[in-house]
């Protein structure tokens, strides 16, 4: 399903790509075949199924000399990626919502042997009841397990993030596993337009050959993983963990522009869009950040001051970063694909107004909950979320904080 | 001001290549230099069941992502869907809707509920599968029909994604039937 087209032509200053017609799970599966992993352990669930079907295929003839692990369940293909990475390999596994959570126990674990592993996710509503559809009810639910979440607008940046990924978890002041996450479906089944990097050897140049530090296979120096940790240690461990947050955002930062320098196409932990003078401004992240550019585009044509801010990295939370850009605003929404329940405003919603509380931001937020199940989104109601915050920015009182978009009631 | 969208909504039933027709016409635009989405809308997958396919096209990049809330033209790939889908929801006015029928356009008009200007286009798809592929598939000769009724892109330029489809897997007798199906629909679809 991919065209080979036109190339940048000689002379542009970026390395040579093909354009191509792929799916979300297709450019994903590229930008593994590209990377080429010592070890993928693979187990099917919609949608992400596609995914690792496509890598099968890529180690099936031979394009890639990676170890692949058919498991019987996505624990065990988290359990066998934690060995594989232990080991001193370079190793992935890929999954959407119930393998996700049946995973869960070894994800954790993953991250606290600081294992630097790689996990495209392809979001898909948590059951029950059962549904195999986009929100974010899963990657929101495992975002205190310790690994970092990039986002994906689209299939380009689900490729863009999947190569990065290798870097930023692999650098050793960081040294945490990493999700690369993009909505199911709307992004991992829909067939768009592609720039993919057209030498193999480039992408393997820029991540870097993988060199383990402290591994198990290393018998000169041997070591332990996952031995009993009590009181009188996990605290100290835990706040290694911490720090390797801490020090994320920069390496985040650092290969996002190494990786434009490249490519053309620069990354950052947030991405502005229309907001140098925006009074307005919703917040979003995944797909639906790409429906409100169009809402966008048509409201500055009517002269509304709108803009957004898309969250890409979510873990570490970019909150001052947010705060910088939102303070300027009059009206904010905030738009969350799934619920926190118990707690008004969805999860996004409720980091943000937390960030900002101690940023000293005044501007009224609100919390605008969508797209639950795969519930369409699209510009209509987006620019309907607009409306009211222009309520809210020309005095209107708050009426209510969590709003639903798209609800039959 | 934003570059236009050209949206087409596909209705099928499931197993007659209304996500295969969406996404080779999306192909073919990339091919031409253009930016396309192809997707289907996603259900339980059930053979015979009302499906739909969207194709979204544009000259700028397209960074919406939703299902359409118009569109420019409206293939249906069975004429059994007029009484049980309402086809033409998403038709913007002055657009034309494409039938697989054996039946004349005056006929099926009747069952669609058009808007002002629409026009009906018919064409016998199935006919036409039967005699050049050896099935009853419609898609590729729908495909042939649409491309002559909007003038979207080339017919010539879609041999490339016929080979690379159906090639490897069907062998090169149905390549060629495609091919022929493409062209004679293009000649045969007929105004209403």
């Amino acid at each position: 399903m991919s065209t080979t087209a036109v190339s940048k032509g000689a002379g542009s200053k970026f390395t040579p790509h093909e354009i191509m017609g792929l799916s979300g799970n297709e450019a994903a599966a590229e930008a593994l075949k590209q990377v080429n992993p010592d070890v993928a352990a693979v187990f099917p669930i919609t949608p992400q199924t596609e995914l690792m079907h496509k890598f099968a295929e890529y180690v099936a003839n031979g394009a890639v000399d990676t170890e692949l692990i058919n498991v019987e369940s996505e624990h065990s293909a988290m359990s066998a990626t934690v060995g594989a990475s232990a080991a001193g390999a370079r190793a992935v596994t890929a999954t959407s919502a119930n393998g996700l959570a049946l995973m869960w126990e070894i994800v954790a674990i993953a991250s606290s042997l600081r294992l630097p592993i790689v996990m495209p996710v392809v979001n898909r509503a948590i059951s029950g009841p059962l549904n195999i559809h986009c929100d974010h009810s899963d990657t929101m639910g495992c975002r205190d397990l310790g690994w970092i979440q990039l986002y994906s607008e689209d299939s380009q940046e689900a490729y863009d993030n999947m190569i990065q990924a290798f870097r930023i978890a692999e650098d050793k002041s960081v040294m945490l596993p990493v999700m690369v996450t993009f909505d199911g479906f709307i992004i991992s089944h829909t067939m768009e337009r592609v720039e993919i990097i057209a030498d193999d050897g480039v992408v393997r140049k820029f991540v870097g050959e993988y060199k383990p530090e402290n591994y198990l296979l290393n018998a000169q120096h041997p070591v332990t993983y996952g031995p009993l940790d009590l009181p009188d240690w996990l605290f100290e461990h835990k706040r290694q963990e911490v720090q390797g947050f801490l020090n994320a955002p920069e390496v985040i930062k650092k290969v996002g522009r190494e990786y434009g320098q490249i490519t053309g196409r620069s990354y950052d932990l947030l991405e502005n869009y229309r907001m140098d003078d925006a009074e307005l401004a919703v917040v979003a992240l995944g797909s639906t950040a790409g429906t409100a550019k169009a809402a966008i585009d048509e409201l500055r044509d009517e002269g509304v001051k709108a803009g957004l801010v898309k969250i890409r990295c979510f873990r570490p939370f970019p909150g001052k970063e947010l705060c910088a850009t939102l303070g300027r605003c009059k009206a904010v929404s905030v738009m969350d694909r799934s619920f926190s329940f118990g707690l008004e405003g969805g999860p996004v919603f409720n980091e943000i107004r937390g960030a900002a509380y101690g940023a000293g931001l005044k501007v009224p937020m609100v919390s605008h909950i969508y797209g639950i199940g795969g519930r369409d989104i699209n510009v209509t109601q987006i620019r309907g979320i607009f409306e009211g915050l222009k309520k809210l920015a020309s005095g209107g009182r708050i009426e209510t904080v969590e709003n639903y978009v798209g609800l039959r009631e | 001001m934003a570059a236009k969208i050209y949206g087409i909504c596909w209705h099928g039933r499931g197993g007659q290549g209304a996500k295969t027709a969406a996404t080779m016409v999306a192909d073919v635009a990339l091919a031409q230099g253009k930016y396309s989405q192809g997707f289907p809308e996603y259900g339980p997958e059930r053979m015979g069941a009302p499906v739909r396919g969207y194709t979204r096209i544009s000259d700028a990049p397209i960074t919406i992502h939703s299902s359409l809330e118009s569109c420019d033209a409206v293939a249906v790939f069975d004429d059994t869907l007029l009484d049980v889908v309402d086809v033409c929801d998403l038709l913007a006015e002055g657009c034309p809707v494409l039938i697989n029928t054996a039946k004349g356009a005056a006929e099926v008009r009747k069952s669609l509920k058009l808007k002002t200007g629409q026009k009906v286009f018919v064409v016998d798809a199935n006919k036409i599968g039967l005699d050049e592929i050896g099935r009853a598939i419609p898609n590729v000769p729908m495909i042939g029909a649409l491309m002559k009724i909007t003038g979207l892109l080339p017919i010539d330029s879609f041999a490339h994604d016929i080979e690379k489809k159906f090639g490897r897997k069907f062998g090169q007798k149905v390549v060629d039937g495609n091919n022929r199906a493409l062209k004679r629909a293009f000649e045969e679809v007929k105004a209403g």
